[in-house]
């Protein structure tokens, strides 16, 4: 297998774009990561593309090609692929970007995830997000996403006694890092308080305890370690990419308290790698809501189980913490443009790994690693990426 | 012989209180109180229609009987407010028993006396010796205009009866019926809310028809008031059932056990099944009961009953109590349990 | 949705009929096709199971935020249910108020409308769970 390097990266802004489309966002954030990484379009041998739901949200489907017609790119007739994994799409459509190029099979290739989740009302995006569960025995008797993930935490808060409090300080820390990335959806600093006073949405995880809906995409360029280096000094390499399956259904998980696709994941990703969680400077974690990133980082085995809460209370997650927790915002606070955000963790990454992340820079940040869920858990990909 | 061999009943959880209502609309809780006979109604929670009301009377009713559900061959489920206009409740409960495929299933519709007509045909087939068992299901989620007086009463319940040969707790002695075209109370097909002819209700209709079944029930069974030791009518409001029965003769011990409208309101097609339900409750062997059902438009069915030994044995739930675990509801809550808020 | 897709649900939804492995035993429910213990050898030998629709409450939500089609039901309570039979489930409480429900608490099942296609469409019918 060859060594494989993220050599451009692009993103849209994340948020409420009115006045972007579907397509706009996708040829938005292609064009920069095209322009970052140097190379022209002739030079691209694939494409992957990440979206959870275009057709539910723009009613759209086949985007593979509608990515290339935006870009310009049809007259090459390249492989274009859309890969869907729910909220892990864009992770996922990462990891065969990345599989693409170690096998050999191709050595320039883009990976881009999008979605435009304002062109449908809330209550119908809150619908389709609800796909991303079992329709028929979770989402037809009234589930919600929310809902799901409120059920471990209740059960996370009953067994290990993690607080309303401990849930909320990751709000108020990834608002916090959010604050300070240009392309965050939200940049308003908060308090333990005002995520408490926020209104219910499934109790016990309030509205500031959800990530957001979210406009973006987000686009990367891969290529193989010695190629990457004609087009760019600062080279992220990748040292694993893993990915792992689960339930769809959270009932009939064999734990709670956990995403034991997320400990899959990780495992197998320190294995590649030949690392342990001691050895990873920061990580992007999937917080779509404030349980997902406790959970996360006690199964990821950076905390033991059931201290993730109180971890993140003590500021053991911030930026200037031992482990810095979603320095760009998280999905909490940059936004969750579902198909896009596990290829927007890689940009956060890169750019922290090559030292371009501005002010909320992590000082001497060598090796980092991303974490993207699909649905309730059924699905998880995990990078490690290590500046050379 | 043909006999009750199980029945169960089902009231929502949910009251509203005559107060509550009248508060609403100007009116004097006491004056419509006094007036109909009634304190609080039950109220379907905002999942509950008739289809989910019979069902659970319905699996109350072949539970406690212990019967196999698939031996039942008839299920008729009479209500004024069937969820569908066109597509049977019957087969939704019989599905929901475990008594398909091989039964014939109907819904019937005679304003609140939809449940005993069904009652009726089970007992002929039973006794035609075409089925084992036949189900008969009252149940209604009663429906009026708000401001209409109807609303002080229009209430949710309902009550199954199985009745066969064989392992019986009631035997059902004989059966009348009293019927004519006297429309005293209607809905129109696509119309939300019946109308009614107010005070047209009572004399010509209510009272006309129960005196005339019950006296032909007693003149034909050789029996006189005080023969019975219950007795229970339809109860459109908690007066008219104390009148018709001091009318016919009865005295409040036999008919106050099986007077529930006061305390649930009017469930219409449920009406007098649930108030026998309340009866049979403490009802013992060789205790004689009669039971006659009023429907607007009109007629009614009496039933001459007599209790036997099977009741000993009969897991019997107590309606009464069920109905005392109750939750009051305010009149924004109810109107969004009524899915009166578009 | 068209019909078909809740109607062929109806066993599930209205009796709680799941599967059993007999290879192991195992209860399974929803219904699954393949055991995911004995997998090849419950091949053909996964039967129809009645459970007795009684269970304890893992956790529980109340939902603030509904679905398009449970719009003006809000709040309700959601809870994860572990079946006596061992399976667990989602399913709605009812008649229950917020502050009586706690985990471990003992549920049975019971027979609600879930949702409807809108005033014209049909209406699905199915289990909900109440206390025990």
């Amino acid at each position: 297998m060859r060594e494989v390097a993220v050599i451009g990266v692009g993103m849209t802004k994340f948020g409420e774009i009115w006045d972007k489309s579907f397509r706009d966002l996708v040829a938005e954030a292609g064009m920069k990561a095209i322009m970052d990484a140097g190379i022209e379009g002739k030079d691209i041998d694939a494409m992957y593309i990440g979206g959870m739901s275009s057709g539910g949200f723009v009613e759209q489907e086949h985007v593979a090609p509608l990515a290339i017609e935006v870009a310009g790119l049809e007259e090459f007739h390249i492989p274009a692929t859309r890969v869907e994994g729910a909220c892990a799409s864009g992770g996922i459509a990462v990891r065969h970007g990345y599989m693409a190029v170690a096998s050999g099979m191709h050595d320039i290739v883009i990976v881009g995830g999008a979605e435009k989740m304002t062109d449908v009302a809330g209550t119908e995006a809150t619908n389709v997000l609800a796909s991303a569960a079992d329709r028929e025995w979770e989402a037809f008797f009234g589930m919600t996403f929310p809902g799901l993930y409120a059920l471990m935490a209740r059960y996370h808060m009953h067994k290990y006694g993690t607080t309303p409090e401990q849930l909320a300080s990751v709000a108020v820390k990834n608002h916090y890092n959010g604050s300070m990335n240009p392309n965050a959806q939200y940049k308003r600093r908060i308090t333990v308080d005002d995520v408490l006073a926020s209104p219910m949405v499934a109790d016990p995880l309030h509205l500031l305890d959800c990530s957001p809906i979210t406009d973006g995409a987000a686009a990367i360029v891969l290529a193989p370690v010695d190629i990457a280096k004609e087009y760019t000094d600062k080279i992220v390499r990748f040292r694993a990419s893993a990915q792992a399956s689960d339930t769809i259904s959270l009932f009939n998980r064999s734990r709670f308290d956990a995403l034991p696709v997320t400990i899959h994941a990780g495992e197998r990703a320190f294995k590649q790698a030949g690392l342990t969680p001691k050895d990873i400077d920061l990580v992007e974690v999937h917080d779509c809501f404030t349980i997902a990133e406790i959970m996360a980082i006690e199964d990821l085995g950076f905390f033991k189980k059931g201290e993730g809460g109180k971890a993140t209370e003590e500021g053991l997650t911030a930026l200037d913490g031992e482990l810095p927790v979603n320095t760009s915002g998280g999905l909490k606070s940059k936004g969750h443009p579902v198909g896009a955000t596990g290829v927007a963790q890689v940009i956060e990454i890169t750019l922290q790994l090559r030292g371009e992340a501005g002010e909320r820079q992590v000082k001497d940040a060598r090796i980092g690693m991303t974490h993207n869920v699909g649905g309730s858990g059924g699905t998880a990909v995990v990078n490690i990426l290590e500046a050379i | 012989m043909v006999s009750i061999v199980g029945y169960g009943a089902y009231v929502p959880r949910y009251r509203i209180k005559v107060e509550e209502i009248a508060k609403i609309w100007g009116d004097k809780p006491e004056s419509i109180s006094g007036g109909l006979g009634i304190f609080e109604k039950s109220v379907p929670s905002i999942d509950e229609d008739t289809a989910t009301i019979a069902v659970e009377a319905a699996r109350r009713a072949i539970e406690s009987s212990g019967i196999d559900a698939s031996e039942i061959g008839a299920i008729y489920v009479g209500s004024e407010s069937h969820p569908y206009a066109v597509k049977p409740t019957s087969t939704i409960v019989a599905e929901a028993v475990g008594a398909t495929p091989y039964l014939t299933a109907a819904d019937y519709e005679f304003a609140c006396k939809a449940g005993t007509a069904g009652l009726q045909n089970c007992i002929g087939l039973v006794k035609a010796n075409m089925i084992k068992y036949g189900m008969a299901i009252g149940a209604d989620v009663a429906q009026a205009a708000p401001g209409d007086a109807l609303e002080y009463t229009a209430a949710a319940g309902g009550a199954a009866y199985i009745v066969g040969k064989e392992g019986g707790i009631a035997e059902i002695n004989y059966t009348t019926s009293f019927a004519t075209d006297t429309p005293d109370f209607w809905r129109r097909e696509g119309q939300p809310y019946p109308k009614h002819g107010e005070r047209f209700t009572g004399e010509p209709a209510y009272y006309k028809h129960i005196t005339n079944a019950a006296k032909m029930l007693m003149e034909k069974m050789g029996t006189r008031p005080e023969d019975y030791d219950y007795a229970v009518f339809h109860q459109p409001n908690g007066k008219f059932p104390v009148r018709v029965a001091k009318m016919l003769g009865f005295k409040k011990e036999q008919y106050e056990q099986g007077l529930l409208c006061p305390i649930i309101g009017n469930t219409y097609s449920g009406s007098m099944l649930v108030g026998l339900a309340a009866t049979l409750d403490i009802a013992k062997p060789g205790d004689r009961i009669i039971a006659v059902s009023f429907g607007s438009g009109a007629g009614s069915d009496a039933f001459d009953i007599t209790v036997m030994e099977g009741i000993e044995d009969y897991p019997r739930r107590n309606l009464r109590e069920m109905i005392s675990r109750k939750k009051y509801v305010d009149y924004g809550t109810y109107m969004k349990f009524k899915g009166e808020l578009k | 949705m068209a019909v078909p897709r809740y109607w062929r649900e109806i066993p599930a939804r209205y009796n709680l009929i799941g599967k059993k492995c007999t290879v192991c035993g195992r209860v399974y429910f929803p219904p699954r096709p393949i055991c995911p213990v004995c997998r090849r050898k419950s091949a053909g030998k996964m039967v129809d199971y009645k459970l007795k629709g009684t269970g304890t409450v893992v956790s529980y939500t109340v939902i603030h935020s509904p679905p398009p089609h449970f719009e003006g039901e809000e709040p309700y309570v959601m809870a994860l249910i572990k079946m006596d039979e061992g399976p667990h489930l989602i399913g709605e409480i009812v008649d229950c108020e917020e502050d009586e429900i706690k985990i471990g608490m003992r549920v049975k099942a019971t027979f609600r409308r879930i949702m409807d296609d809108g005033e014209k469409g049909a209406i699905y019918y199915g289990y909900k769970f109440v206390k025990e």
